[in-house]
């Protein structure tokens, strides 16, 4: 059964990643035809890096998604049209037509469609939710705490809810769920990327919550695997260990601003303003309570292991963005050395004065 | 006592001591440890700031509770409250085991002791991983500093996963029961939850350990339950204490009572198998062993205790 994929469609590929993957199956001698489908036209460098993709501008509005997928005869499907930030999707409610609607309209064109054999979707970690009652980690089995009733999560749960619904109707699709942590990594963006990238970052008083991220190389390589290969199921993407925010915010040599929860509202509007960086609700309630997923089956039956660990993710996206520092390492151990030489120095003249 | 050493976060701000004109070998001993021990501090500042650190996937951060966390609590171990332990030969020096303990005393200090008595008393130095109630990981702070101090939310799946990593994992199964019961209960052991500490020990092969705690329950001894005021605040309870709020702040130092702690003989679940689990007769039998091995160990170190305070 497990045929090889001949002609890919990979939605979202006017943004970092999908283009990437875009890109990399264009070198995959077997696969004869990538087309690459975006309700926006890609920025003219990604178009650049896209190779032989074939692009189609698709709105969710019109059905011709389905026309391309019967017409090229297309037997593997990587959904990867999920956003997660409303700012650049043109407000949450057009952000949720995207999503919802746009998944429904292109899960409606799959089941039509004969030829698919495939089904890669991306999806997230925030189906999880992220709340004080959290268990440490979450495997794929666990449900949310409470549904998440907001934003990407709640548009996360609704489009894994039509997914499996696709599944019910076509069994003899082959259908990956990937849930992926953060995104992070010197090239991608992601509200992580902008949010670290701020000089003095907004935390939350009192709360030190655990990340997790995926480095892009690790997201791309995952998401290559199921596209290329028979992985069927559901299974949480991130990378080993975890970071404390506090310790994530040093690393990149920012300052961090502790505020009350209950100003959160005040400071969101004000940072939303400030720049365009996209410290929602949602993203706040991440950064108070943070999230960690279990990776065992990414690891055995997926047989992947992340190359970069969560602190060497991170570490490389401080190098590649090349931060400044507000707080220079290297001056600290300056500093450090300094005053251990001072003390010593004050000290032996202190035994030599009585 | 302890083999852990402490080094100092700050550097002394007080001058040296004034020293003879010559110096002796003696000093020059005394000078080395102060360079040492300074270049100690320096070297976690600047861990620290830099995030040069790294924590596990519970967010237990050995450097923070090796060197910020537990040096408060070392001179209340020793000196105030005096705590003395039998059987640490009971815990293993690796592998996984789950202690269980009564508890008392209003404030959970008794955990903090336990943690103190494995970490350093305990030849392997074990660090003691404690389930919590969910209203720890609620309020700012507390909750991301237990954290820190590597403990996580009491339910079953971090419970085996901890187990299952070897951990000496701690259960106060009677929670805010036993915590916060009045003084006039003393030592007398509350409901023990539902046994999901005995299934996570099933599921998981690891030796339960039944820990019998004496002398939290006189630290504050809780006189009257302001309960209507509690649940207004959203907390268990909120105690009266010969000593709070009547003398304010001054009431939350605890009377210093004479502590004995003994760790039990292991009760071993492995044989049991897996499916053991399933079992609930056979959950709810375990649950009372531990329950009444705690309680008969109580009453036999009470009897030891020659009074309250010494």
């Amino acid at each position: 059964m497990n045929m090889a994929p001949q002609v890919v469609l990979v939605t979202g590929v006017s943004r970092y990643l999908g283009a990437r993957l875009a890109r990399t199956l264009c070198d995959v001698p077997s696969i004869e035809r990538v087309i690459g489908v975006d309700a926006l036209p890609p920025s003219r460098e990604l178009r650049a890096s896209l190779g032989r993709t074939e692009f189609v501008r698709a709105d969710i509005r019109n059905p011709l998604i389905g026309k391309v997928i019967t017409t090229a005869a297309v037997d593997t499907v990587v959904h990867m049209n999920i956003r997660a930030a409303p700012h650049d999707s043109g407000g949450r409610s057009s952000m949720k037509e995207m999503n919802v609607i746009g998944t429904m309209q292109l899960l409606a064109a799959c089941q039509k469609a004969e030829t698919v054999r495939r089904l890669v979707v991306k999806s997230t970690t925030a189906v999880y939710g992220s709340s004080p009652r959290d268990p440490a980690m979450f495997t794929e089995a666990m449900e949310a705490g409470g549904a998440p009733a907001y934003g990407y999560a709640k548009d996360a749960m609704e489009i894994e809810g039509y997914v499996r619904g696709f599944a019910r109707r076509r069994p003899d699709v082959t259908l990956s769920v990937l849930r992926f942590t953060n995104f992070i990594g010197p090239r991608i963006e992601s509200v992580l990327t902008e949010y670290f990238a701020l000089p003095v970052v907004p935390t939350v008083l009192g709360f030190d919550p655990r990340l997790q991220v995926l480095h892009e190389d690790d997201a791309l390589e995952v998401l290559l695997r199921a596209t290329l290969r028979e992985l069927p199921g559901t299974v949480n993407v991130g990378a080993d260990g975890v970071m404390l925010l506090s310790q994530a915010i040093r690393r990149a040599g920012r300052i961090g601003l502790p505020l009350p929860g209950i100003t959160a509202g005040i400071v969101d509007r004000v940072v939303r303003r400030a720049g365009k960086v996209d410290y929602t609700a949602e993203q706040r309630r991440f950064l108070n309570h943070g999230r960690v997923v279990d990776t065992t089956r990414l690891k055995s039956e997926f047989g992947y292991r992340p190359r970069y660990s969560t602190l060497e993710a991170f570490d490389d996206f401080v190098r590649g963005r090349q931060l400044r520092p507000v707080v220079d390492p290297q001056r600290l151990a300056a500093v450090q050395e300094r005053v251990l030489r001072l003390a010593v120095r004050s000290a032996a003249r202190g035994v030599a004065r009585v | 006592m302890s083999d852990a050493t402490v080094i100092p976060l700050h550097i002394p701000r007080r001058e040296e001591p004034p020293r003879a004109p010559t110096e002796t070998p003696d000093e020059a001993r005394a000078e080395s440890d102060f360079e040492r021990r300074l270049a100690g501090g320096l070297a976690f500042l600047r861990r620290r700031l830099t995030g040069d650190y790294s924590v596990d996937e519970f967010g237990f951060d050995p450097d923070l509770t090796d060197h910020v966390l537990l040096p408060p609590l070392r001179p209340l171990y020793e000196r105030w409250f005096r705590v003395e332990t039998t059987g640490l030969h009971h815990v293993p020096s690796t592998g996984g085991a789950l202690i269980v303990a009564n508890h008392s005393g209003t404030v959970p200090l008794d955990a903090l002791m336990t943690a103190v008595a494995l970490r350093d008393h305990h030849p392997a130095g074990r660090a003691l991983r404690m389930l919590a109630a969910d209203l720890v990981f609620t309020l700012p702070v507390v909750g991301s500093v237990a954290r820190k101090a590597g403990h996580t939310l009491a339910c079953n799946p971090d419970a085996e996963r901890l187990l299952r990593a070897g951990e000496i994992t701690g259960v106060w199964p009677e929670g805010f029961k036993g915590i916060g019961k009045p003084f006039s209960q003393r030592y007398k052991l509350q409901r023990f939850g539902r046994g999901g500490f005995v299934s996570a020990a099933l599921r998981t092969g690891a030796p339960i350990i039944p820990v019998s705690i004496v002398g939290a329950e006189e630290i504050y001894p809780m006189v009257a339950n302001l309960r209507t005021l509690a649940r207004l605040v959203g907390l268990p309870y909120l105690p009266v204490t010969p000593t709070f709020p009547l003398l304010g702040p001054l009431g939350l130092i605890p009377l210093p009572s004479k502590w004995l702690i003994d760790f039990g003989e292991p009760i071993e679940t492995g044989a049991y198998g897996v499916a053991a689990a399933e079992d609930p007769m056979l959950v709810f039998n375990l649950t009372d062993q531990v329950r009444e091995t705690i309680q008969q160990t109580l009453f036999t170190l009470l009897a030891q205790r020659r009074s309250v305070w010494s």
